[in-house]
């Protein structure tokens, strides 16, 4: 099973290799000359292949984002499908990169796992799908119910702590992956499926009939969702970390794919520190200086990433609520770049 | 007059005494291997520790703090701690494999005896069943099954129900589920002291029947007794027992006990996989007794069924029960299939959701691989057991 082999890589590495710094994934990545990034196992709009059997989503556009940072170009990424259960072993044991699979900030997983968190690209919240047929409007009619959740994730721990506050009883069917989660949902197995609302409504639409379900207007959780990187290895997490800043600038100062060649004339001292052309952004983080000119014209902006992948030019058309940038009355708040 | 030469002593040095280098080899070799294991594993925690990843057991202390779908013993997900999912995981497994174990056995004895039937019928039947369901992967069995149980069975509001306290849709199903109340311990000594009883009475039987040859029908009277027993003293004691009828409460049923759909689809899978290759087992065994055996018995007069259970069964069980043995050991560690479907075992449960909540992977699957080991040794001790009191004895 992959999870065990996924463990027992973990104790070879660990036991084997002799007192390996944990430094050094930049010169490895570089070394490869591809990035290995961990993704979703298939949550449409965030990491999942579409019928070419090419990866796509927001969290795909961010693997793109480092490796075009990191080696200049989009398409040198390896994509690494993980379960949720799977994924943290992954990371620790060194079979990826970075993992970019709509993980939630928490304080355990930052502190215990010998991880770190290097941003927020989706702040998200835990919502219930439920069939119409059930006849309620809200989660506090959910007494009683059973849900079909996936394994390993926050969602088991807050529906617990919701219930609990709501002094309601609930049962819960826990599947492996989130295709055997709505299936379970789509037989009957269950009442409801509660997850990220943002998988919600690309669960919905994975439905027969998308119009016979319906997402609740309750949000029981924060998800504050983010790239994880090994603890330890600073350069890296700074790489990751400022690519992230970088694209939500890239948005704050309207540099987009279309543009960023006119912007590279700009006279504006923050877009030249951002592309380049002034300062030595590049060259600190241990990158080219053209590395977020390279990031936008190949990947783009925060905003592009998010309106095509989950946003408006998406089937899911998730509005951006608390993901507009921090002038427009959201949360994305790009530290300043100088 | 010289000395005569003394005897020879041993001439050959230490070092090329072979027993003395066979020992000194040993001792370098085993030194070896504990040098290598100690060293991987200081290895292994420094890089650990390097990495600040937790280790250790506290976390089996810690609050869970998620739900389960089925649990054996008191499980609170909001107090109790990952040590008692381990258990709970630990009791659904066996809880699983039993049942698989019992109806397993029963199946594969049947369709084994099929086998060699003399009706075509029968014979042909249980040899498609063998060669079907002996060749699909087990995997694909649990999932088939799972999604018939699952596609076949009624929401909860349009429930099949049976003398309306038995259940049966989607979500399992329900029955009653007892209430002891005062006195219905006298059931529980009602039950016990007829046990005793039926013992003592098959020993008679056994003696009666080596001295004079009368059968007695042990099996019928002994069931009547611990059956009858306990019921009379049920309604003597003036029918302490009641029960919690499950009740259609808002969309979901509410009390009584539920046998959850995963339960049903694994355990069936299980069962009938796992009989294909008792069956065969028990095929070879009752071929391996010699024709004439039977063939003896038949001149006696005796009937078929007896020829069976008395001159056969007896025989072949020796050539039978190592087979059955790996099987057994088998069906166990397929359980852990059931991660497939959310069946919540100890595969699910521990190495899976309890790994992501707390992320020592090196503890928490050693702990996994370790429940299955005692698991293995234990069923192979108790069955080495059988199979030594079955051996043939003083030849």
């Amino acid at each position: 099973m992959n999870r065990t082999k996924i463990a027992l890589s973990l104790t070879a590495a660990l036991a084997f290799i002799p007192m390996v710094s944990s430094a050094g994934t930049l010169e490895n990545v570089i070394k490869k000359g591809e990035l290995n990034c961990g993704v979703s196992t298939g949550i449409p709009g965030f990491s999942a292949t579409n019928s070419k059997g090419v990866w796509e989503g927001i969290d795909v556009d961010f693997c793109k984002a480092i490796a075009s940072a990191v080696l200049g170009n989009a398409d040198k990424v390896k994509y690494i499908p993980l379960t949720a259960k799977e994924r943290f072993t992954a990371l620790q044991s060194g079979e990826i990169d970075v993992l970019v699979r709509s993980s939630t900030w928490t304080s355990s997983r930052d502190t215990s796992l010998g991880l770190n968190f290097a941003g927020v690209n989706y702040y998200d919240g835990q919502g219930f799908l439920i069939n119409k047929k059930l006849g309620i409007s809200s989660a506090k009619e959910l007494d009683g119910a059973t849900f079909c959740i996936q394994a390993g994730t926050t969602t088991e721990l807050n529906l617990t702590d919701y219930f609990k506050s709501q002094k309601m009883e609930y049962k819960a069917v826990t599947y492996d992956t989130s295709g055997q989660t709505i299936d379970g949902f789509k037989k009957g197995r269950c009442d409801a499926v509660t997850s990220d609302a943002s998988q919600l409504y690309g669960l919905r639409l994975k439905m027969d009939d998308p119009n016979s379900v319906m997402v609740l207007p309750e949000i029981i959780s924060k998800e504050p969702l983010g790239p994880v990187v090994r603890q330890g290895d600073d350069d890296w997490f700074n790489i990751v970390r400022w690519t992230l800043f970088a694209a939500l600038e890239a948005e704050e100062l309207g540099i987009t794919t279309a543009n960023v060649d006119a912007q590279m004339k700009s006279d504006n001292p923050s877009v030249k520190r951002l592309l380049g052309t002034s300062g030595d952004a590049g060259a600190s983080l241990g990158l080219d200086a053209k590395w977020a000119y390279t990031m936008i014209k190949q990947v783009g902006n925060y905003g592009e990433m998010f309106d095509r992948n989950v946003g408006k030019d998406s089937p899911l058309n998730i509005d951006r609520g608390l993901n507009k940038l921090w002038n427009q009355g959201g949360l994305m708040y790009p530290m300043p770049i100088r | 007059m010289s000395n005569p030469p003394s005897a020879p002593t041993n001439s050959v040095s230490f070092f090329n005494n072979p027993k003395n280098r066979a020992i000194i080899f040993q001792v370098f070799a085993l030194g070896l291997v504990v040098f290598l294991a100690y060293y991987f594993a200081n290895n292994m925690f420094a890089n650990i520790e390097a990495r600040g990843i937790e280790t250790g057991f506290s976390f089996l202390d810690q609050v869970a703090g998620f739900g389960i779908s089925q649990t054996l013993v008191e499980y609170d997900d909001g107090s109790s701690t990952y040590s008692r999912v381990f258990l709970v995981g630990i009791l659904n497994t066996l809880l699983v494999s039993g049942i698989a174990i019992f109806f397993t056995t029963i199946l594969g004895l049947l369709i084994g005896i099929g086998r060699l039937s003399s009706n075509f019928l029968i014979a042909k039947l249980s040899m498609v069943y063998v060669e079907t369901f002996r060749n699909i992967p087990i995997l694909l069995q649990i999932l088939f099954w799972y999604n018939v149980v699952l596609a076949a069975l009624p929401s909860p509001r349009q429930s099949l129900s049976y003398f309306g306290e038995y259940f049966l849709n989607n979500r399992g199903f329900l029955m009653p589920k007892p209430i002891l109340e005062d006195n219905s311990g006298y059931i529980l000594a009602a039950f016990i002291i007829a046990c005793i009883g039926v013992y003592f009475l098959a020993r008679w039987a056994i003696k009666r029947h080596d001295d004079t040859g009368e059968e007695f029908p042990i099996f019928s009277v002994g069931g009547a007794i611990i059956i009858l027993a306990p019921v009379l003293v049920y309604f003597i004691a003036g029918q302490p027992i009641s029960s919690e009828v499950p009740e259609l409460k808002g969309f979901n049923f509410k009390g009584g006990w539920v046998i959850i759909p995963e339960l049903l689809a694994l355990a069936f899978a299980l069962s009938i996989y796992t009989a294909t290759y008792i069956a065969e087992a028990v095929r070879a065994g009752i071929e391996s007794v010699p024709k004439g055996q039977k063939e003896a018995a038949n001149s006696l007069g005796l009937k078929e069924h007896v020829i069976l259970r008395k001159v056969i069964l007896p025989q072949a069980l020796r050539v039978i029960i190592p087979p059955v043995i790996n099987q057994y050991l088998n069906l166990v560690k397929n359980s852990s299939l059931a991660t497939a479907i959310g069946y919540p075992e100890i595969v699910t449960l521990f190495s899976g959701t309890t790994l992501n909540q707390v992320g020592q992977a090196i503890e928490i699957i050693l702990m996994t691989m370790a429940v299955y080991l005692l698991f293995s040794i234990v069923i192979s001790l108790l069955l080495n057991w059988v199979n030594a009191k079955m051996e043939i004895k003083g030849r």
